[in-house]
């Protein structure tokens, strides 16, 4: 435990001093501040409160952003030690690699965690700010925000476990970036770009019916996407594959957000554990 | 013992890394590991510290398996070429690798000033020179008492006068119990500062024994070099019985025991010659001798 402590120090040392801290916080805080403010239009048509709209927009904007610092916090976290040559030094020390793993994990989820708990505050502090009197923040949509928060991190969660596999396997940064980058593209833009092509070529058919709601759960960020859908009046404000995804539940949507995440970081741990150096 | 290899074989597909070694090392022993590149040095280090599997063969780390958690507690490693993580300070890199090995920061603080990195400690490692980082590197071996030192190329990166003071640490280390195996390229400074000497050729282990046993297995020709006076150097060369290497300088090669012999004859013409130089086999020869497979 001791050894988890001193390891997670180390890598918050790290994240600071090398502005992944500052990167992370500064994209959350502009991205949430621009869409909260963009939002403030049209509410008065929809008769939702501001927040509710900012929830929702932000969503998506999470989707492209949790995983993305996930992913650059993760993909040096061993090959860059390998390159170094201090994870053989590492390895050779009385730690468990269980605890060296938990160490990074710690500190990369604790930078990813504040980073978001920044950018959403900000968000909920300017709803408040630009509409207030007119119920700009309503207690359903404060936890509506609270949940796009703690599963967020689980997100999060789920792209460290799979930057960490990767960077396990490639051993050296330059590999495991262009791995990430490319991971990144499929889980949160291309996956998404054929499950809508395949809906529209598709129109209602099997694919639609049988294959969809398993591709939803098939892949973290839409299952956060599915956990975070506004329920009742608001489900319109919901874009793209959001729109057609009334198909999972909540639930079925947040065990399979779980469970990407623990078996993310399981997978991290099987490709950690294996190496030789 | 503290460390026991046997009959150790590692393979990387065709290439037979290390080839059914067998070596070991009592408490303080200093064992100088020789090789050319690719003989297996790094190799062997690493198995040793459970680093990487080994094919064939045992080793026991102070009575342990290698990578288990006693024979890691029990040994220390320096990597070659290790470089630190470059955000973090000096201090702070030796800080967190003491909290790994259960050692509190007092130690951590005097190892800095032992190794001359105390003015440099608050510094980032990204602003040190190659030499300070290897320093650093022998500050973290030197954690926590390990029975079993194992340090790949310690000196690479060092000038002379720290090499010096690395040796020191070295005795030092051994004085207290830990045994040392070390590798090195840099031969002419293991003179007198190992135990023994132990040389890989392609992954076999060819030589094995302290370094006055080695000179003499090897009956290797020591060589008498003397000076002529100006224009007399033919003149001694014939006397000799010897042929003139360059200028005023006549080389004579011989063994350990008929060197008592020329140097009589070479002092009975003190009048010819202004001085006689007396070189032995140098670790050079000896190394080149063993890993030519016995041959010079
Ligand atoms: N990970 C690896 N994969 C494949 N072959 C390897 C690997 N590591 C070492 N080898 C091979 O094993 C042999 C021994 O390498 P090793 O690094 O032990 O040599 P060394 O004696 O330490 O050399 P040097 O003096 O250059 O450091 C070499 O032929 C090398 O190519
Ligand atoms: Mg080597």
């Amino acid at each position: 435990m001791r050894a988890v402590f001193a390891i997670a120090g180390a890598e918050l040392k790290i994240a600071l001093r090398n502005f992944w801290v500052a990167l992370a916080v500064g994209l959350t805080a502009l991205f949430a501040a621009v869409l909260t403010f963009a939002g403030s239009g049209p509410t008065g048509t929809l008769g939702v409160d501001l927040l509710t709209v900012a929830v929702a927009s932000l969503t998506t904007l999470t989707v492209y952003l949790a995983p993305l610092i996930a992913l650059l916090l993760a993909f040096d976290a061993i090959a860059g030690e390998a390159d170094r040559g201090t994870l053989a030094l590492m390895l050779s020390y009385p730690v468990s690699r269980f605890a060296i793993l938990a160490g990074k994990l710690s500190a990369h989820l604790s930078v990813l965690a504040f980073a978001l708990a920044i950018g959403f505050s900000l968000a909920g502090i300017m709803a408040w700010g630009i509409d207030g009197k007119a119920g700009g923040v309503s207690e359903t949509s404060l936890y509506a925000l609270l949940r796009l928060w703690w599963t967020a991190v689980l997100l999060g969660a789920a792209f460290l476990g799979l930057g960490y596999a990767i960077s396990s396997l490639a051993r050296q940064p330059g590999v495991a970036a262009g791995l990430a980058i490319g991971l990144w593209l499929v889980f949160v833009v291309l996956y998404d770009l054929g499950m809508l092509g395949a809906l529209v070529v598709d129109n209602g058919g099997f694919f639609t019916r049988q294959v969809f709601p398993w591709m939803l759960v098939g892949n973290p960020a839409d299952a956060f996407r599915v956990v975070n859908m506004p329920t009742g009046e608001a489900v319109a404000l919901a874009s793209g594959v959001g729109g057609a995804s009334k198909a999972v539940s909540h639930v079925v949507a947040l065990a399979a957000l779980v469970t990407w995440s623990f078996g993310a970081l399981g997978l991290s741990w099987a490709a950690f554990r294996r190496i030789e150096s | 013992m503290s460390l026991e290899i046997t009959n150790v074989t590692r393979r990387y597909g065709e290439v037979t890394a290390v080839s059914d070694i067998s070596l070991s090392m009592a408490p303080g022993e200093r064992v100088a590991l020789l090789g050319h590149n690719g003989a297996g040095k790094t190799t062997l280090m690493k198995m040793i510290l459970g680093l990487t599997h080994l094919d064939e063969g045992s080793i026991s780390v102070f009575g342990a398996t290698p990578g288990s958690h006693a024979a890691r507690s029990a040994s220390s490693y320096l990597p070659e070429n290790v470089a630190f993580h470059r955000s973090l300070t000096g201090r702070e890199q030796l800080l967190l690798l003491a909290r790994l090995r259960g050692v509190g920061r007092r130690p951590a603080d005097e190892l800095l000033e032992r190794v001359g990195l105390h003015r440099a400690a608050d510094r980032r490692i990204a602003t040190y020179s190659k030499g300070m980082r290897q320093r650093l590197g022998l500050a973290q071996a030197l954690l926590g008492k390990p029975r079993v030192a194992v340090l790949d190329e310690p000196t690479s990166g060092l000038d002379p006068i720290s090499r010096g003071d690395f040796y020191n640490l070295v005795n030092e280390l051994s004085s207290n119990g830990t045994a040392v195996l070390l590798s090195s390229h840099a031969l002419t400074e293991l003179e007198a500062r190992t135990d023994r000497i132990a040389i890989l050729l392609e992954g076999r282990l060819v030589a094995n024994a302290p370094l006055a046993m080695l000179r003499s297995q090897a009956r290797l020709p020591i060589r008498l070099r003397v000076a002529a006076r100006p224009e007399k150097s033919d003149e001694v060369a014939d006397r000799l019985g010897a042929v003139r290497t360059s200028g005023r300088s006549i080389e004579i090669s011989c063994l350990q025991d008929e060197k008592l012999g020329h140097l009589g004859r070479i002092a009975a013409l003190e009048s010819l010659i202004e001085d006689v130089e007396v070189a032995p086999p140098s670790l050079e020869d000896l190394y080149r001798y063993y890993s030519g497979g016995g041959s010079i």
